[in-house]
């Protein structure tokens, strides 16, 4: 056994890589994008104060669209645009883009759901105070649903890496992909324990620290 | 300070309209506190958050010191609003920034440098009494110290007028009086204006200068705070009085009762004069005092006096007439069932 598991080291390694590199680069895309977006939805919407039916309603009806369609559609019907990015539509790097694609409204949506907790109030208060919008989501907003930003990641997180494992059945690499591989097409039961463990333990690692995380933000 | 126009706020629901505040005029004067009473429901609040804006008026005119709000631009709203303090309900502190911190954020609203900030914090944290709460975290803290921290960031500012929106109604009998103390504090000492919002007749009498009192969106009845409880014209701000004013006597008291029950009520310097005695002296009457009481409302005194007169019906009548001259005066009905009235029936 431990043979078998030295065999399969570097292979490991590499998927474990490419993984890393499709969920952090997601994450990351997740963060830039799905954030302010999350927070536009959130301050467009009604009784807001920077209410605005056509930006939330456009903005939501884009969100849902990429929300809706199953992530293997989404993936093979984003190539053109993937090789527009990258060049090419295989490895971990082209499979990122559908991965940020699918990320950005998944977490835009945790984000605008931490930010409708908000007691209204404090919102309030602050306009009372003279506050400006910029001032009001940096400030106020921000601040306030910080660990609902971090549980929101680590979900995200998770997500991602349940979605890569589909990237990699289509060239894109990572753990699922070794799974699948060797795991499911040749039935090799000792790749599919090891790569589902490692799935496994990678997953609860994700959570605990994001979990830590969540939990020392938040005071008061 | 605060003038209000024909002010209106209509709320458009999917199949109705509901009026908030139908055709208010009114005027806050600068330096004075000024109350709005009524039930939940009377529009009071809609007609306070038109103050500053929070809600925009369907239609009327809201000025402040001469300045129109609503002809203002966002930008110039927002510093407008600088000069509005305003406290609520239920305090609205972030919860995730310190005492300190929420304070600053006022300051940092308009745009006062860091250091300044830090500063001024700390001077009305001290002037509210939580010097010592600064690094603390809201939730850390009771009711009332929330709403001290309110009061310390609605003040940050240096503003001309405070809105008080339901300010003490989360808070104890105690608290409440402290947190009004401290309002009464700052209007003297800063010169503040404030126009407070409340369901509560008491804090009214405690506090304010003027009231008004507001039902179904329209103010029905506005004045001194003394002359609203002396003699108050409007039957829902009979209502209001008596939640202050009232005593209830025992039913089987007035059942029971063979002679006269009359209830006087005194109003300023005639608190302080022997009407009672000298009926008592001058009539052949006896008086049996069931109740009496004198409450201050700015510093003026408004007595109530119930008592029981028997005697030759003759003599009681004379004497009842002779005091009607001078004080308010209602015979009570023996059976008990009318509620009596604080307000007196002439």
């Amino acid at each position: 056994m431990m043979d078998q598991f030295i065999t399969l080291l570097p292979e490991l390694n590499k998927s474990f890589l490419e993984t890393l590199i499709m969920v952090a680069i997601g994450l990351g895309v997740a963060l830039i994008v799905g954030l302010p977006l999350g927070l536009l939805l959130f301050v467009t919407d009604r009784d807001l104060f920077l209410e605005n039916k056509w930006i939330k309603g456009v903005t939501g009806v884009i969100v849902n669209l990429v929300r809706s369609v199953p992530f293997i559609i989404l993936l093979v019907f984003l190539f053109p645009f993937t090789n527009f990015l990258v060049g090419t539509t295989t490895g971990p790097v082209a499979a990122s883009v559908a991965l940020s694609v699918a990320a950005i409204p998944f977490y835009a949506r945790i984000v605008e759901a931490s930010a409708r907790d908000i007691d209204r109030g404090v919102i309030e208060a602050a306009i009372a105070c003279g506050a400006s919008p910029w001032l009001i989501i940096k400030d106020i907003i921000f601040p306030e649903i910080k660990s609902g930003l971090i549980s929101g990641l680590t979900i995200t997180a998770i997500s991602l890496i349940g979605y890569s494992a589909m990237a990699g059945a289509i060239g894109g690499g990572g753990i699922g992909d070794l799974a699948i591989r060797y795991g499911y097409y040749r039935y090799d039961n000792f790749v599919m324990f090891t790569t589902v463990i490692l799935l496994i333990v990678m997953v609860q690692v994700i959570q605990y620290v994001g979990d830590f995380l969540a939990k020392y933000v938040k005071k008061g | 300070m605060i003038s209000i126009e024909q002010l209106c706020k209509v709320y458009q629901t999917k199949d109705r309209k509901i009026i908030g505040v139908d055709n208010v005029t009114m005027t806050v004067e600068k330096g004075e506190i000024f109350g709005i009473v009524g039930y939940s429901g009377a529009g009071k609040s809609s007609l306070l958050r038109c103050m500053n804006i929070l809600e925009r008026p369907t239609s009327g005119k809201v000025t402040l010191d001469g300045i129109d709000l609503l002809s203002l631009s966002p930008k110039e709203l927002r510093t407008a609003r600088q000069s509005i303090g305003m406290i609520f309900q239920g305090f609205h502190l972030a919860i995730s920034k310190t005492v300190l911190e929420n304070v600053a954020f006022a300051l940092k609203a308009s745009k006062v440098g860091r250091v300044e900030r830090k500063r001024r914090a700390l001077e009305l944290l001290d002037l509210v009494g939580l010097s010592d709460k600064a690094d603390q975290y809201p939730a850390q803290l009771s009711g009332g110290q929330k709403q001290r921290v309110s009061i310390a960031r609605a003040l940050a500012n240096n503003p001309k007028v405070l809105l008080c929106d339901e300010a003490t109604s989360a808070l104890d009998p105690n608290t409440t009086q402290s947190i009004l103390k401290l309002l009464k504090k700052i209007n003297r000492e800063l010169g503040l204006t404030i126009v407070l919002i409340t369901h509560e007749m008491e804090v009214v009498k405690e506090i304010c200068d003027r009231c008004a009192v507001m039902e179904e969106g329209r103010i029905v009845e506005e004045g001194k705070t003394y002359d609203m409880f002396a003699y108050p014209q409007n039957t829902l701000t009979k209502r209001f009085i008596q939640t202050v004013l009232d005593f209830n006597l025992p039913k089987e008291l007035l059942e029971h009762s063979k002679g006269t029950i009359v209830h006087m009520k005194f109003t300023g310097k005639l608190a302080g004069e022997s009407v009672v005695s000298d009926l008592l002296q001058n009539y052949e009457v006896r008086g049996n005092i069931l109740h009496g009481k004198v409450d201050y409302i700015q510093n003026k005194a408004l007595g109530t006096f119930v008592i029981e007169l028997t005697g030759e019906d003759k003599e009681v009548q004379q004497a009842i007439e002779s005091v009607r001259k001078k004080v308010e005066v209602e015979v009570l009905p023996h059976d008990g069932s009318v509620h009596h009235s604080a307000a007196g029936a002439e």
